[in-house]
């Protein structure tokens, strides 16, 4: 009895197994098929689990409002502070928190941090599991820059927004990338909209798959958008350039208002945090 | 095969028998019985009533204006399939009802809504009217689990409209389905088509960040004695939906989980009345699933109220304003909402004895409903309690005119146009006893006191009042 139960589930499952195959040869429209390869070398993770401090082999801050103070090029209105109430590791977790007080001229504060100069990389999956922050001026983010801004000024350098998400749009993230000719509110993008869900009330894996010729978008295991180079001459007719295969930095972040968001209304809850799990990296 | 079966069911019941005496030290359910549940039914109106009683709709009384005529089914509009709800709102003046409203009731038992987080529809108007009121949980019955979404604005196309749930765990036997109430506050008197289609109890997912609220979010501190009650209102519920927005719905008080700091001076039911037991100090708090609710209640009792005076004048000689010994001779409005008033009223009843509890006073009033003429009688009496030494009350006795209006001047606080007073303040009252006062009617209202229409009550700023009426001795 015992084998021949084992036989048949066997059979089922050998049977399922063709479906499956069948299904997945069969569902990619071979117009849009997309490239995906597989990153499984670890070669960078934080898990956030120095308690009450960041890991400074790893991580360093961008203060104040930018270097032309002028919000960071988008007039956005917070002051980054490198300060324990807007950044700091607790229970494994990273916490970004935004804070509406008056600090050195700015309404809010809150904190980026990068990997500038300490980790670096072209190519391979990028990914953090991220709970978001809700409400109209919120705009937190989960990007990479690349590494020669100073020289090449950007978006020369290449910009690539693994996750960007605006509060008031609770069930919403953008992915996009910038180079030149397709830069700031023309930059090749894309937004996912949860079903059933949100992504203020969750965590939520953003990962982003980058290879010489194609960057793929991921929310959890859905992939969203694939940009190709292909994409980038398509979309700016000729004119963008390709600027994605030198080595980028990570920058996690949570702006206040600005040209994207808008500012804060009267029901916009401060303060608020946005809460990292972890940030991971693969090469092949 | 038949006739083995009982030995096998003997051995059988006794191993069960064994193994529940060892694995189980209390009964539990067998595991085929299963709780008693109501059908999770979420539709209510789709291309017709879903199990609906069979008037379907249920109107509000039509002898307080409700109009009966205006509901019905339009077969010719949907937002989806092939009918919708039609309600002709009515103007003012239609002879049929000046406004229309009423609920929909499942017809059985009643429905489990626990695994729902708001009730949706699509609606659209002839004119972009501001509908006063939807909602569900109110069944005409005891209306436990009402919620009341307030003012939404239509559009002359189709549009979604979420109630969220404030707490759907508590919606085990639902019988109000919905709850509308729509007139033409919004469009000088026009009446006009609203279309309701798709009326459902959904799972949206995407109802979160909720922001529960008592007492409208303040932090009241009242005085109060033993065996007094105060209810807790001022409640909502607030989410963030979908579209970013913020949703505030008004909440029945069993939506919430109310606490009493200390149950020996305080003690609060789920329907949010907060009973006085003992003396102290007792603060009572809200929660809806876990979540506080902004607001509280700090009550300081300091015992039980000694009854003031008890008046021994023959009714023929009074004109009671509030009085438990007299017939009141008009109904009253105790928290009139004057603008830059600090004031919290409250009428409180202990021992079938109510009285009137002022907390941080500036200004307020007591507005009679109807006027009284008091051109027979000479005095008006007032019993006053303080708790606190160096309290001090004006009483202004405002005969309001034959225009029936307070007319006041908004920089002197005098009465003006056919209005007159007459202004006294007590001296310090005496703490922890009742004072009475025998104020006369003269100053302004000498000769003017046919149409007497409030009494404006000045400083305090703490301090309680009884058997308020007018006489001759």
């Amino acid at each position: 009895m015992d084998s021949i139960f084992r036989k048949i589930m066997i059979k089922l499952i050998g049977k399922s197994l063709v479906v499956l195959t069948f299904l997945m040869l069969t569902s990619c429209d071979p117009n849009e098929a997309q490239r995906v390869a597989s990153f499984d070398n670890l070669v960078m993770q934080d898990e956030f689990d120095i308690e009450g401090t960041l890991d400074s082999n790893l991580w360093t801050f961008d203060l104040g409002k930018g270097p032309g103070n002028d919000g960071w090029g988008n007039n956005e209105l917070q002051y980054y502070t490198d300060r324990t109430e807007n950044v700091t590791v607790e229970n494994g977790y990273l916490l970004i928190t935004a804070k509406e007080e008056a600090f050195n001229g700015a309404n809010y504060t809150s904190a980026r941090i990068k990997t500038e100069g300490l980790f670096e990389q072209a190519y391979g999956r990028f990914e953090a599991r991220i709970k978001v922050p809700y409400g109209k001026g919120y705009w937190p983010a989960f990007w990479l820059l690349g590494n020669d801004c100073g020289q090449n000024i950007w978006p020369q350098c290449g910009e690539i927004d693994i996750m960007e998400y605006l509060g008031n749009m609770p069930t919403t993230v953008f992915g996009s990338a910038h180079g030149p000719g397709y830069a700031a509110g023309d930059a090749i993008s894309k937004k996912y909209v949860l079903e059933n869900d949100r992504f203020d009330t969750g965590f939520h894996v953003f990962g982003m798959e980058w290879a010489p010729d194609y960057i793929n978008y991921y929310v959890d295991d859905v992939l969203y958008q694939q940009i190709t180079k292909q994409n980038v001459l398509e979309e700016t007719n000729g004119e963008g350039q390709w600027v994605f295969d030198h080595p980028f930095y990570i920058i996690l972040n949570v702006a206040i208002g600005g040209n994207l968001p808008g500012s804060p209304n009267t029901e916009t809850v401060f303060p608020q945090t946005m809460i990292v799990d972890y940030v991971r990296v693969y090469q092949k | 095969m038949k006739n083995r079966k009982p030995t096998y069911f003997k051995d059988l019941s006794l191993i069960f028998l064994i193994l529940g005496l060892i694995v189980s030290c209390e009964r539990d359910l067998s595991e085929d019985s299963v709780v008693a549940t109501f059908p999770n039914t979420g539709e209510v109106f789709t291309d017709n009533p879903i199990n609906l009683t069979d008037e379907f709709f249920i109107s509000f009384d039509p002898a307080q204006g409700a109009n009966t005529e205006g509901f019905g089914i339009d077969n010719n509009v949907a937002y989806a399939g092939t009918s919708s709800i039609r309600i002709d709102v009515p103007a003012p003046n239609d002879p049929n009802g000046s406004y229309i409203g009423g609920i929909f009731k499942d017809r059985s038992g009643g429905r489990n809504l626990t695994g729902y987080d708001a009730l949706t529809f699509w609606a659209k108007g002839s004119l972009t009217a501001t509908v006063g009121l939807v909602g569900f949980g109110t069944d005409f019955v005891d209306d436990k689990y009402a919620v009341g979404l307030e003012n939404i604005q239509l559009s002359t196309d189709w549009r979604k409209y979420t109630i969220p749930i404030p707490n759907a765990s508590r919606l085990l036997q639902e019988k109000g389905m919905f709850i509308f109430s729509a007139g033409t506050q919004s469009t000088n008197g026009l009446g006009y088509t609203l279309w309701i289609d798709e009326l459902k109890f959904e799972t949206l997912g995407t109802i979160a960040q909720p922001h529960p609220v008592i007492l409208d979010g303040e932090d009241l501190v009242q005085q109060s004695f033993t065996g007094s009650s105060i209810r807790i209102s001022g409640l909502t519920q607030t989410f963030n939906i979908a579209s970013g927005e913020n949703v505030t719905v008004q909440a029945a008080p069993s939506y919430f989980d109310f606490v009493s700091s200390d149950t020996s001076v305080a003690t609060v039911n789920e329907l949010g009345i907060v009973s006085v037991v003992g003396s102290g100090t007792a603060l009572i708090t809200a929660t809806i699933s876990s979540v506080l609710a902004s607001g509280s209640l700090e009550v300081t009792s300091t015992g039980a109220l000694p009854a003031a005076p008890i008046p021994t004048l023959p009714s023929s000689n009074v004109t009671s304003i509030f009085c438990d010994e007299y017939t009141n001779a008009t109904s009253s409005n105790f928290e009139p909402g004057f603008g830059g008033s600090t004031t919290q009223a409250a009428v409180v009843t202990a021992n079938n004895d109510s009285v009137l509890i002022y907390s941080n006073n500036n200004f307020t009033g007591i507005i009679f409903d109807n006027t009284v003429d008091a051109s027979a009688l000479s005095f008006m009496h007032v019993d006053v309690y303080a708790q606190q030494a160096g309290v001090q009350v004006e009483f202004q006795i405002r005969d309001i005119g034959a225009n029936g209006v307070i007319n006041t001047n908004i920089f002197t606080g005098q009465p003006e146009g056919d209005d007159a007073d007459y202004r006294f303040t007590t001296g310090n009252l005496t703490v922890n006893g009742w004072n009475s006062f025998d104020i006369p009617l003269t100053g302004g209202i000498l000769n003017q006191k046919n149409n007497l229409g409030a009494i404006i009550l000045a400083g305090g700023p703490n301090f309680i009042l009884d058997n308020i009426y007018f006489y001759t001795p």
